[in-house]
């Protein structure tokens, strides 16, 4: 089991290992450097010397990224060109805002969408699976960007109900971060939400025609105690992947979403450095994102192992 | 004795069609139970024979609904209940055995959970008092160590094992009814004879009256004392079990009867024309009216009615019953089959085979080796003759699909070398072999709906061996599909046709056919009547024979059942966790001196015949590996005589009629121990 646990873990460190060549041999084929692409026509002279010195882009390439590498290992990014500050300063409440969004998002969105799945499921083609079915299938077929536009148009600028733009300053409490985050959690949840929920949906009805759920209705187990104890375990195991996959896929969503709301996360941070062609940050946040990719896809890995006694006690035996 | 339990009372239960036509599953089925008596219900798959079981406890499977008539239980409708009521009586009055447990017992909950839910949902017993229960339950249904078999979850039991907690689950709330559905059928013959000899156990012990529903009629003959018998949603036949099995007065029930291959008979079981009728299908008349030998015009137009005959006390739905009472001595024949081995060519030679499913190691990967001491098939040498048929016997994990599966290409073997016509070494990997011999063994397998491709209709499948291997096109590629089609007796309608449109014994027809179009040497066939109905088994084994004689070729037959093997196979190999045990021509490997292993099936094997009882010898426990040394059976043999047992291979040993039996006990003494 811990060996597995290490295997898992190890095949993570050589996917990020993987990553950060690429994006660094990404970076190198580029026609200039760093410095070139960021000063563009001032691009010569003490201004490119000093950038040049500033980043040591005066050493091999190979050296460079044993550097970086290391670096980055350590928890240094290194300098960011267009904040004129460590890179870790930029990201640091960059980070805090995109976490607090995604873990609302998550935190709303997982538990609804199970609880839709499983009514969509018991209550097959009734009334209810056609009503939510159809909104969730209304709700999968909208991009972000559009889906987030309309909430702006209808909930902030017709009803006036809610800010459209959010504008944190740094020391907002939970409180006022909260009401400031609703329309962008609905944006990047409803699409994570409605996903999950089919999956959910899928998944029930499939044990829900098992031969042990026969059983148990056949053994004179009660309706409710039957979905709880028989179905559910066995349902909502198999979805813990597609959850890890959907939420890793919700990054995306947090890159348009935020950009959409003007939300100062690590979503803006993205497209901000692309256009401001400010590498060193465009490199570390491939790293990040990478990282949580692959730490979600883990936990989920690490989960369904946990929580499925097929496969521990597979384990053990071995 | 004679108070009714559950009374059917013209039940009939249906779907609606797309049409929106009323079809009904069931028709205007009637029967009792009676207070400790266990009835057997028997038919082929989609006689409608679950279909009644479930509605025995109230339960309509999703999609049908019942039409009219009422379940009495206690007097009581039970399709009018509400799922509150129907809680109180599942599980406490009437409880289920499910066909296969393994998918029954719910995957996430461990064993003593699941038998201690009945037991709260049922008794009042308090937690120590049902602990208790569930050890003594377990300990009921004879499993080991009970005390430890409730901490574990369902996927860590063999197959048996899975059985028998069923059993002690259906068993903990006391119920006056048990419905078994078909409660051993998938398992091995061993465990499938000991399972029976449990639940008889348990009828005795308890008084309690079961329904058992199967299409085995060996299995059905153990345990009923009375037999039902559907045919197309319909009762056909009704009486004790004695009478119907011995004296069938029913032409379906005599045919199925017939097509029932039997240990104690060498030949081919007859088999029945056509197949039943779909549901919905029957307008008028007899629904057996198509495939009888007895049906007069009369039968075409009116449906017979169920007709009590008092000196039997049986029920029966046939107008020409009485011309079936003087045929029963028939019923102990079958048709002899020619051999035609007399040239006796060695085709195909296997020469000290081992196989392993070990995971090669890093190294011995890059060596192309493998490294396994104790390899799952070891030590195998059979030398197979032209024109014959071979049998390879044994349970599952026998190693005997794994021999087939090296032989056609698909394993790598270990050790050993396959030699085909004239000693050619054939290549253990199928990349390396020459289309030739690619074309030469073909193989049949056991499931024709996962071996066919869906999208594929009848022409396209079989001209794809065609133009493979002959380049055949046009007019001239037709053809030979229409001959093809004739030889495993299709029509050549069958041609647009798409493997859904087909019956089960129709697509194993058409995977003979896909094999034969090949114009192979060798068949090999893994299984190819498990998945069918007996009476269109009996007609498959009746066609392969059919084709042998005509054609020459050359069978091996994998099978795990036993009076199969005896119908078609000229020679048989009896193997034991990969390794042989006994081989010898098939009338002499059924008679003793037998190995114990052989000793052990044949005593297994369920007859439909209430007088012939199975014998039980061996434990059915399940050897997860081969022991390392000594004898593969050590570890169940009933015979075994010591220590030699455990560490020396035994030696062949070679009777007068050319049977070798690997044992050490001498064959002389082998032979008087078994009288």
């Amino acid at each position: 089991m811990l060996l597995l646990i290490l295997k898992r873990i190890g095949l993570g460190l050589i996917t990020l290992f993987i990553v950060s060549l690429i994006t660094f041999v990404g970076v190198e084929v580029l026609p200039g450097d760093a410095c070139t692409t960021y000063l563009e026509r001032e691009a010569y002279g003490a201004a490119l010397d000093a950038c040049i010195k500033r980043l040591g882009l005066d050493v091999p390439a190979y050296e460079r990224y044993l550097d970086w590498a290391s670096n980055v290992v350590r928890g240094d990014f290194g300098y960011s060109l267009s904040g004129e500050m460590p890179i870790n300063e930029v990201l640091g409440p960059r980070v805090k805002n995109s976490l607090v969004l995604a873990s609302v998002s998550i935190l709303i969105g997982i538990p609804l969408a199970i609880v839709l799945g499983i009514i969509t499921a018991l209550w097959r083609d009734k009334l209810p699976d056609i009503m939510i079915s159809t909104i969730t299938i209304f709700s999968m077929t909208i991009p972000e960007f559009i889906s987030a536009t309309l909430l702006i148009l209808i909930v902030a600028i017709w009803l006036g109900w809610l800010p459209g733009i959010v504008i944190i300053p740094s020391d907002a409490t939970f409180y006022e971060l909260l009401s400031n985050i609703i329309l962008p959690v609905v944006a990047i949840s409803m699409i994570m939400t409605a996903h999950m929920a089919r999956m959910v949906r899928s998944s029930v009805i499939q044990v829900m025609a098992s031969d042990y759920v026969q059983m148990a209705i056949l053994k004179g187990v009660p309706y409710w105690k039957m979905v709880f104890r028989h179905v559910l375990p066995n349902a909502l195991l198999p979805a813990i992947n597609v959850v890890a996959l959907t939420i890793a896929w919700l990054l995306g969503g947090v890159v348009v979403t935020e950009v959409v709301f003007n939300y100062p996360g690590l979503g803006r941070l993205v497209i901000e450095s692309i256009s401001n062609r400010d590498l060193p940050v465009v490199q570390a946040l491939a790293i990040i994102l990478a990282s949580i990719y692959v730490g979600i896809n883990l936990i989920a890995d690490l989960m369904t192992l946990m929580l499925n006694p097929r496969l521990k006690s597979l384990q053990i035996r071995k | 004795m004679s108070e009714i339990i559950e009374s059917v009372k013209n039940l009939s239960i249906g779907f609606n069609s797309q049409q929106g036509k009323q079809i009904s599953i069931l028709r205007n089925v009637s029967t009792n139970i009676k207070k400790g008596e266990t009835v057997g219900i028997v038919g082929e798959s989609g006689s409608g024979k679950s279909t009644l079981a479930l509605a025995m406890m109230g339960y309509i499977k999703q999609g049908l609904f019942p039409l009219k008539g009422e379940c009495l239980f206690k007097s009581k409708d039970l399709l009018k209940m509400s799922s509150r009521q129907l809680e109180k009586i599942r599980g406490r009055k009437i409880a289920m055995i499910p066909q296969n447990a393994g998918q029954a017992l719910t995957p996430n909950l461990k064993i003593g959970y699941q038998i201690d839910e009945a037991l709260r949902l049922h008794t009042d017993l308090n937690k120590t008092e049902r602990d208790k229960k569930i050890s003594e339950l377990l300990n009921k249904v004879r499993l080991p160590s009970p005390e430890t078999m409730a901490f574990r979850y369902p996927h860590e039991l063999s197959g048996g094992q899975q059985q028998r907690v069923a059993v002690a689950m259906a068993l903990a709330g006391k119920p006056d009814l048990l419905l078994l559905d078909e409660p051993t059928t998938g398992l091995d013959v061993t465990t499938q004879a000991h399972v029976l000899e449990l639940l008889r156990f348990i009828a005795k012990d308890t008084g309690t009256s079961m329904i058992y529903v199967s299409h085995d009629l060996g299995a059905i003959a153990q345990v009923s004392d009375r037999i039902v018998v559907m045919y197309a949603g319909e009762i056909v036949l009704e009486g004790p079990a004695r009478k119907i099995l011995k004296e069938p007065i029913h032409p379906y029930t005599y045919g199925l009867l017939k097509s029932i291959p039997k240990l104690s008979l060498a030949g081919l079981p007859a088999s029945m024309p056509g197949t039943q009728p779909q549901p919905g299908s029957i307008n008028e008349g007899c629904s057996f009216y198509d495939r009888c030998n007895l049906a007069t015009d009369h039968c075409k137009k009116n449906s017979p009615d169920l007709e009590h005959i008092k000196e039997l006390d049986t029920n029966v739905r046939c107008f020409n019953h009485k011309e079936l009472i003087n045929q029963n001595n028939n019923l102990q024949t079958s048709i002899t089959k020619k051999s035609n081995n007399s040239e006796a060519i060695e085709v195909l030679k296997l020469k000290d085979v081992s196989i392993s499913y070990a995971k090669q190691k890093f190294f011995d990967q890059l060596l192309n080796k493998i490294s396994d001491q104790n390899p799952t098939v070891k030590d195998i040498n059979i030398d197979i003759k032209k024109g014959e048929t071979i049998a390879l016997v044994g349970e599952s994990g026998s190693g005997k699909s794994t021999i087939l599966k090296s032989i056609a290409g698909l394993l790598k073997t270990k050790d050993g070398q396959i030699k085909f016509e004239n000693d050619r070494i054939l290549s253990s990997d199928l990349k390396m072999r020459n289309p030739n011999d690619l074309r030469a063994i073909q193989l049949i397998f056991q499931n024709p709906d996962e071996s066919l491709n869906p999208n594929h209709t009848v022409e396209q499948i079989l001209s794809q061996p065609l133009k493979l291997y002959f380049n055949l096109s046009g007019e001239e590629l037709k053809k030979n599909i229409i001959d093809l089609l004739k030889k495993v007796r299709l029509g050549e309608f069958y041609m647009s046709r798409y493997p859904r449109q087909l019956s089960g014994g129709e697509k194993q027809r058409v995977a003979v056919a896909r094999a034969f179009a090949a114009k192979p040497d060798i068949i090999l066939c893994d299984e190819v009547t498990s998945a069918l109905d007996v009476s269109v088994q009996a007609a498959v084994l009746n066609l392969l024979q059919q084709l042998k004689e005509d054609l020459g070729t050359t069978y091996v037959f994998v099978s795990h059942d036993l009076a199969v093997v005896r119908a078609i196979s000229d020679r048989v190999a009896v193997l034991y966790q990969g390794r042989l045990c006994e081989i010898g021509p098939s009338q002499n490997v059924y008679k003793f001196p037998s190995h114990p292993y052989t000793e052990v099936l044949l005593g297994a094997v369920l007859e439909p015949d209430p007088d012939i009882k199975p014998k039980l010898v061996a434990e059915d426990i399940v050897e997860e590996k081969p022991p390392e040394k000594g004898c593969s059976f050590q570890g169940r043999c009933p015979r075994k005589i010591g220590d030699i047992c455990n560490l020396e291979l035994p030696p062949w040993q070679i009777d007068e009629n050319g049977n070798a039996i690997r044992c050490h006990i001498n064959i002389d003494e082998l032979a008087s121990l078994q009288q």
